[in-house]
């Protein structure tokens, strides 16, 4: 099965982190997108370069800024390919997101047929 | 097909399990192969055979309980054509973990363990929890589709997620013991049943022993606590009334920790259960008990608790020092009573009525509030 991980991240979880600590953080995420069952997975670029397009009337109404407008900031995601929902949740759990005062969403993905 | 394998094996039990057998397996299998042609004869040959297999395991084995691995549990279930009765595993353990698997909302939790391991019917778990039928199968439905669809799987969760794991397994039995508590027996007598299947599965874990060693305890005094409508306090029981059966099946079943190790919350509160049913109440002794306890839940609850054997223990200064910390409970009507109780006893009588006056306003029953009143009253 196919797994979607979106990451959300606190905003300034890197704030008070050395440079070091900011490294290391950045081998993790890219550890991860080595592991052979990630099979895809972006990381975006900050909230502030987002913009949202809704459209009403046949109109599309652009704004500035992310879709929700939260504290957490989605920031990236992976999609994994695991045996069963644990085996995703394993690697959730080793995203430093998750730990740092944000959160990781998992879901299935929709197979679309071949 | 209930009432076929009940004919054909004569025995309602053996046919409800097997009927709960094949349909878990059936929620396991069919995502991944394919619902089969006819899925009603699958069923029903399914759950005939998984009863006969277990009859043949229970003639020819002794009490074989183990923890599986989780190679053995990922492995595909034994074939029901397997003649080996020892490769097949029992699997209610994988049903329960199932069942009580964290990505599942914890109602929905509450009532697959119901369905599925309780063997009681939609109406009846709707009936449980004064809910509408209606609303508990579309609560069951979504469960389902839950596992399905994000692939929860039928195992014994491996090592490092076992303490865990278990931990929400016994938190759904607890929760299930406790709805049962005030007043649906069936629930508390299905909660203790689980405890019963997990303590056998898992005979070495203390807090699956301990878990059981409680809810015995308190459910053997079920028949004690009311008298004619009215709350009777556990000093006031009369033991007579009991269980003296199941409290010495708590004892027992507490006895087996002992020499499991670390401390562990479900046990310690056996522990203090079980004193609290001899005559007199050894206060000094459960004391310690509630302070370790409280050190390792941190419950404020606890803390109230643990006031209350204080202050039984002769120390009932320390014991108001005690619950003046636990802001926390507030809004807690048993907070308020303590300390009404401990006031009184205290002499410092305007502040028990005032206090007496709280609890009642957030009293949850009317025999608790009528204790209360009549509490006030002899002020």
């Amino acid at each position: 099965m196919q797994y979607a991980l979106l990451i959300y991240d606190k905003p300034d979880s890197g704030a008070g982190l050395s440079e070091e600590q900011q490294r290391a953080i950045s081998g993790e995420y890219l550890a991860i997108a080595r592991d052979p069952r990630a099979v895809g997975g972006a990381q975006l670029q900050p909230v502030e370069t987002a913009t949202t397009v809704r459209v009403q009337d046949g109109r599309p109404l652009i704004t500035d800024g992310p879709f929700a407008d939260t504290k957490e900031v989605f920031g990236g995601y992976y999609v994994f390919e695991a045996e069963h929902l644990d085996a995703a949740l394993e690697v959730a759990a080793r995203i430093p997101a998750a730990r740092l005062g944000g959160a990781v969403e998992v879901r299935p993905i929709v197979e679309m047929p071949r | 097909m209930l009432a076929s394998l009940v004919g054909f094996l004569g025995n309602v039990d053996l046919a409800e399990e097997a009927v709960q057998e094949a349909f878990a397996l059936a929620a396991e299998r069919w995502p991944r192969e394919g619902a089969p042609h006819r899925p009603g004869a699958w069923l029903l040959t399914t759950a005939r055979n998984r009863a006969i297999d277990r009859l043949r395991r229970e003639r020819t084995l002794a009490a074989k309980t183990r923890l599986l691995t989780s190679q053995a549990a990922l492995q595909e279930p034994a074939s029901v054509d397997d003649d080996d009765p020892s490769t097949i595993p029992d699997e209610r353990l994988e049903l329960m973990f199932l069942c009580c698997h964290p990505a599942l909302a914890l109602d929905g939790q509450v009532a697959l363990t119901l369905r599925a391991l309780g063997g009681l019917s939609t109406d009846e778990i709707a009936q449980a929890f004064l809910i509408a039928p209606e609303t508990m199968k579309r609560r069951l439905s979504r469960a389902k589709a839950k596992i399905q669809a994000a692939g929860i799987p039928f195992r014994v969760p491996p090592e490092h997620l076992l303490p865990e794991r278990l931990a929400a397994v016994l938190a759904v039995v607890y929760l299930i013991f406790n709805a049962g508590y005030s007043g649906r027996a069936d629930l508390a007598t299905e909660a203790i049943r689980l405890g019963r299947i997990l303590a056998r599965l898992l005979p070495n874990e203390p807090s699956v022993l301990g878990l059981l060693a409680l809810m015995l305890c308190h459910d053997a005094r079920r028949n004690a606590r009311f008298a004619a409508g009215e709350l009777v306090l556990l000093d006031d029981q009369d033991p007579s009334l009991w269980d003296a059966a199941q409290l010495a099946e708590a004892r027992s079943v507490l006895q087996r920790t002992r020499s499991l190790g670390h401390p562990d919350p479900y046990v310690l509160q056996a522990a203090i259960a079980v004193l609290q049913t001899e005559r007199p109440i050894d206060w000094p002794r459960i004391v310690p008990l509630y302070d370790e306890l409280a050190r390792l839940t941190g419950s404020p609850v606890v803390e109230l608790n643990r006031a209350v054997a204080m202050a039984q223990a002769g120390a009932p200064e320390a014991a108001l020092e005690l619950t003046e910390r636990l802001e926390l409970l507030d809004d807690y009507p048993y907070l308020h009573s303590t300390r009404a109780e401990l006031l009184r006893r205290l002499g410092r009588t305007d502040e028990a009525r005032a206090a007496y006056q709280r609890a009642l306003a957030l009293a949850r029953t009317t025999p608790e509030q009528r204790f209360l009143q009549r509490r006030l009253a002899e002020l």
